[in-house]
């Protein structure tokens, strides 16, 4: 994939569950390199598209491409192009650090040799050589949080999805995390973000979406956002574009975006 | 590689982590082989002598341990498959089983994985109860014949107990339920052979009795142990062990399809 070329092209985008709207004609593009933040209070519908775009659920409506491939008939090759690090964590607590990259390794299909060499490398690279035969359940926050995306990585994907990467992290294992995203910015990776901190997607995206109650409000580089709302801050931006804040009142807000249970 | 080894693979991985859980979990491996060999030697040891006397030919506490011992196998199977429950709907409530789908892995690894731990679990929980059941003293009768078609009715039991068990903890929606719903596995096998003989009991449960699938199960493997032809007891229990895997099988596809994490 050559830089520059969208990896993710969405168009007219809808899902609804029974009468609540999610997602209201989302249309975005994302250029290839690049970091693209995804922006937006519980319930604006990140997760959603997240869950769309990388082949978790079905769109009602809407063209969905990544990395070329439409994500309803050419699920397979959407899936060998990406790698997704959710919302929830995505690891196996009764296997070790190490045993969980392998996992990852072995459903790469990589051999015995690659195999090894990239879980040894993983590891170092997240800082989880000393914890690597604990078992994850053991873990902090943190750690399980870069397991988590040390997994993702494991196959090489040249687009990867965090959904709400450092929500419920410490201050510090936060900057971590942006920095191993600037890394993978460095590599050339594209990367799609969602978040409710503004001040993650100034720090870390090219280009922020605002998507409020299934639409997407505004969208510009967080220089070009901050000039059209006169605000200084991010914050200031959403409060002028939407009427409201972005900041959820309360940290622990009920995850409105879960899809009802079937 | 094609397709089909590719779907090899990734069951062997699969496989492989499952083994892994339950190597992980000693304690749950050994309850689930002391619960049968508990109610071996509370039948032999506290019911055996009165239980013995009242079978067809009397016969005391050692008669009885032969009629008993076949049924043991078949709680063991039994109790096997219930604790499939709770690991399918311990993967189904967790995030990793969203990064399996997000990955170009073949989707049925993750059930085939499990199914096939838990017949390796089987295998060695019904080996070490049938030894302590030939320590007490039960002596089969069986020949190379025997044991085959003894060994063949165990295991296709142990498929279809495990697929629905499988079907059941997808459709648990939570380990707690996951841990209940099969319990009727574990009380089905008191209404029918396995304990004492059907003509025993009352005139309406005998009926029952003779018809759910555990007694042709039973008087199969019992008429295998002991050397004779099972007769029409056979295609009942094949009939029974096929109609339950495929029943199941296709149930937990369908659940396995709509499972979402989170």
């Amino acid at each position: 994939m050559s830089p520059h070329t969208p990896v993710i092209e969405v168009a007219g985008l809808r899902k609804s569950y029974g009468d609540q709207v999610v997602l209201d004609g989302v249309d975005l593009t994302v250029p290839g390199g690049t970091v693209y933040a995804l922006l937006g209070p519980n319930g604006a519908g990140k997760t959603t598209t997240v869950n769309i775009c990388s082949t978790l659920l079905a769109a009602d409506a809407g063209d969905v491409r990544i990395a070329g491939y439409d994500v309803r008939r050419e699920a397979d090759a959407v899936r060998r192009s990406i790698g997704v690090t959710g919302q929830f964590s995505a690891i196996d607590e009764l296997l070790t650090g190490r045993e969980n990259l392998r996992l990852m390794a072995d459903l790469a299909h990589l051999g015995r040799a690659e195999a090894q060499a990239r879980v040894s490398e993983l590891l170092e690279l997240f800082g989880l050589t000393d914890a690597a035969a604990r078992r994850a359940a053991t873990y902090s926050g943190g750690m399980k949080r870069r397991l988590d995306l040390a997994m993702t990585l494991v196959s090489r994907p040249r687009l990867i999805f965090l959904d709400e990467p450092t929500t419920g992290l410490d201050p510090r294992s936060r900057r971590d995390l942006w920095q191993i995203v600037r890394e993978l910015l460095a590599d050339g990776v594209t990367i799609f973000l969602t978040t409710q901190y503004l001040e993650e997607a100034d720090q870390l995206a090219h280009t922020v979406g605002l998507l409020d109650g299934g639409r997407l409000v505004a969208e510009g580089t967080p220089a070009e956002l901050k000039a059209q709302a006169g605000g200084e801050t991010l914050d200031d931006v959403f409060l002028a574009l939407t009427g409201h804040a972005a900041t959820p009142a309360d940290d622990t807000a009920d995850d409105t975006e879960k899809e009802p249970v079937r | 590689m094609t397709t089909l080894t590719y779907a090899v693979r990734d069951t062997r991985t699969m496989l492989r982590r499952n083994l892994l859980h339950m190597l992980r979990y000693p304690s749950l491996t050994i309850m689930l082989i002391a619960q049968p060999v508990l109610f071996l030697l509370l039948f032999v040891y506290v019911f055996g002598g009165t239980m013995g006397a009242g079978l067809p030919g009397g016969g005391g506490r050692d008669a009885y341990l032969g009629y008993v011992s076949p049924s043991i196998l078949i709680i063991t199977v039994a109790s096997v498959a219930l604790s499939i429950a709770i690991h399918a709907a311990k993967d189904a409530t967790e995030g990793i089983i969203d990064r399996f789908r997000t990955m170009p892995i073949a989707r049925s690894s993750v059930l085939s994985g499990l199914v096939g731990a838990a017949m390796v679990q089987t295998a060695l929980a019904v080996a070490v109860v049938l030894a302590i059941a030939v320590a007490l003293g039960f002596r089969p009768d069986a020949g190379i014949g025997g044991w085959l078609g003894a060994i063949g009715v165990l295991a296709l039991l142990a498929l279809a107990l495990t697929w629905l068990c499988v079907a059941l903890g997808l459709a648990a929606g939570s380990v707690e339920t996951a841990s209940n719903t099969p319990m009727f596995l574990l009380i089905l096998p008191f209404l029918s052979s396995a304990f004492v003989p059907t003509d025993s009991m009352s005139p309406g449960l005998a009926w029952v009795a003779q018809h759910q699938p555990f007694t042709p199960i039973i008087d199969t493997l019992r008429a295998f142990l002991a050397g004779h032809d099972p007769g029409s007891d056979l295609w009942w229990a094949l009939g029974w062990c096929v109609a339950i895997t495929l029943v199941s099988f296709a149930w937990a596809r369908r659940l396995f399809a709509q499972v979402r994490a989170g």
